[in-house]
């Protein structure tokens, strides 16, 4: 695996020179901890980022953050400050933070430290620089992609729980299933989808399955197809299909495509559906005497 | 290993256990076709639930014994295709269109009774 955090090569001309003044600069941060701290969480509100929290926490998360900044630059390593940043993220993800106001932040402390560092170094502040900057820059970056990658895999658990949450089988009756699909249909989808039907017909010996497409806005010829093995594939045990709601649109779209949809049962709507899966069950649904509708046709 | 073949009243019942080799396949034919002429059967039920994998060749065999024992007048139904398996079959475009399939054994024998029961109406 690639490490993101590798600093770009170019090492300080002088090692020990540079190393002392860079203890020099850790001293001098450590001594000056709760100004610069308070300034950087002034500036925080100032730019009004990170709105989503509370002042309160503002000062203890900028605590935090800038004793991991300083131990960062006189340590060198990043590790705990990737345990940190990917800690915090998962925090301040779910109220909202965006990743601007995380780089801003970052970008912020950097430029408060910057400052400082300046007013006391004035005559030597190249050197102060070569020193402070590299180290600076792989902070930014890695609290940067900490947080995107969190936010990645936040992205993709949430891909993944609507994709189960998106196909489910229902039984509506002793061996009938429906299966409402809503929302764009891709390969993926589709065979998950497949999937979850061929187990279902097993686990409720469902004989009649009715699968409904109402809420499908489009259809390629690779989904189609797949809907054809779908019925194929319920055929194999033993369950035939219904296919219900194909927009007008979508049936021109497969018959100018030339899908081979001779052999699937479909009806208009999923009412129609029903009824027709609960005729091959031989289920007759009558209404009682004392049902509602039948009052109000009275 | 040899596929047993079972009679249960008008019908037959081949159950397989373990995957099958190509020889043990044609063993089947041979054995359910013999059996259907000896016991006039009417019906043969293929009960596969133990497969995880059928081949083309199995698939094939299968089919072709659903058409000879037809010619036979006996129909045959396979039965207890996996999940997996019937996707993977659809998959590579063996679809067994002209066989009947049901979910299992309960399925496929209440399959052919009721298809039994008007022609046998008479008796």
């Amino acid at each position: 695996m690639a490490d993101p955090d590798t600093p770009d090569g170019a090492p300080a001309p002088d090692t020990s020179a540079a190393s002392a003044l860079l203890r020099e600069l850790v001293a001098h941060l450590r001594q000056n901890r709760t100004v610069l701290r308070e300034e950087w969480a002034r500036r925080i509100t100032e730019a009004q980022l990170l709105t989503a929290l509370t002042p309160e926490e503002i000062f203890s998360e900028a605590t935090s953050v800038y004793d991991n900044y300083v131990e960062v630059l006189e340590t060198g390593s990043v590790e705990a400050l990737q345990d940190y940043a990917r800690n915090l993220s998962e925090r301040i993800i779910p109220r909202g933070v965006e990743t601007d106001e995380v780089l801003g932040i970052v970008l912020l402390l950097r430029d408060v430290l910057a400052r400082s560092l300046f007013e006391k170094y004035q005559d030597d502040f190249n050197r102060v620089l070569d020193v402070y900057e590299p180290a600076a820059n792989r902070i930014a970056n890695t609290v940067a992609i900490n947080f995107v990658q969190e936010r990645e895999r936040v992205i993709r658990q949430q891909q993944e729980a609507i994709r189960e949450l998106s196909t489910p089988v229902l039984q509506v009756r002793e061996r009938l299933l429906i299966l409402p699909i809503i929302g764009v249909l891709d390969g993926q989808r589709a065979r998950q989808l497949t999937e979850q039907l061929l187990r279902g017909i097993r686990t409720n010996r469902a004989k009649v399955v009715v699968i409904d497409i109402t809420g499908v806005p489009t259809i390629d010829s690779t989904v189609a197809n797949h809907l054809v093995q779908t019925v194929d594939a319920s055929r194999l045990m033993g369950a035939s299909v219904i296919i219900t709601g194909l927009s007008p649109e979508i049936a021109q779209t497969l018959v100018t495509l030339g899908v081979e949809l001779g052999k699937v049962n479909a009806v208009g709507d999923l009412q129609g559906g029903i009824e027709e899966a609960e005729r091959i069950l031989g289920y007759q649904v009558s209404l009682g005497s004392d049902s509602i509708e039948d009052s109000q046709l009275r | 290993m040899a596929v047993p073949i079972l009679k249960q009243g008008p019908f037959l019942i081949a159950s397989i256990q373990a995957a099958l080799t190509d020889t043990d396949v044609l063993q089947l034919r041979d054995d359910v076709m013999s059996q259907v002429t000896r016991h006039r059967s009417r019906g043969i039920i293929v009960d596969v639930t133990a497969l995880d994998v059928m081949d083309s060749f199995v698939s094939r065999s299968l089919r072709g014994i659903a058409m000879m024992t037809r010619l036979r007048g006996a129909e045959t139904v396979i039965v207890g295709i996996q999940p997996e398996v019937a996707f993977a079959m659809v998959q590579l475009g063996m679809n067994f269109e002209d066989v009947q399939t049901a979910l299992d054994l309960e399925e496929g024998l209440a399959l052919l009774q009721t298809q039994e029961g008007p022609a046998d109406g008479g008796s």
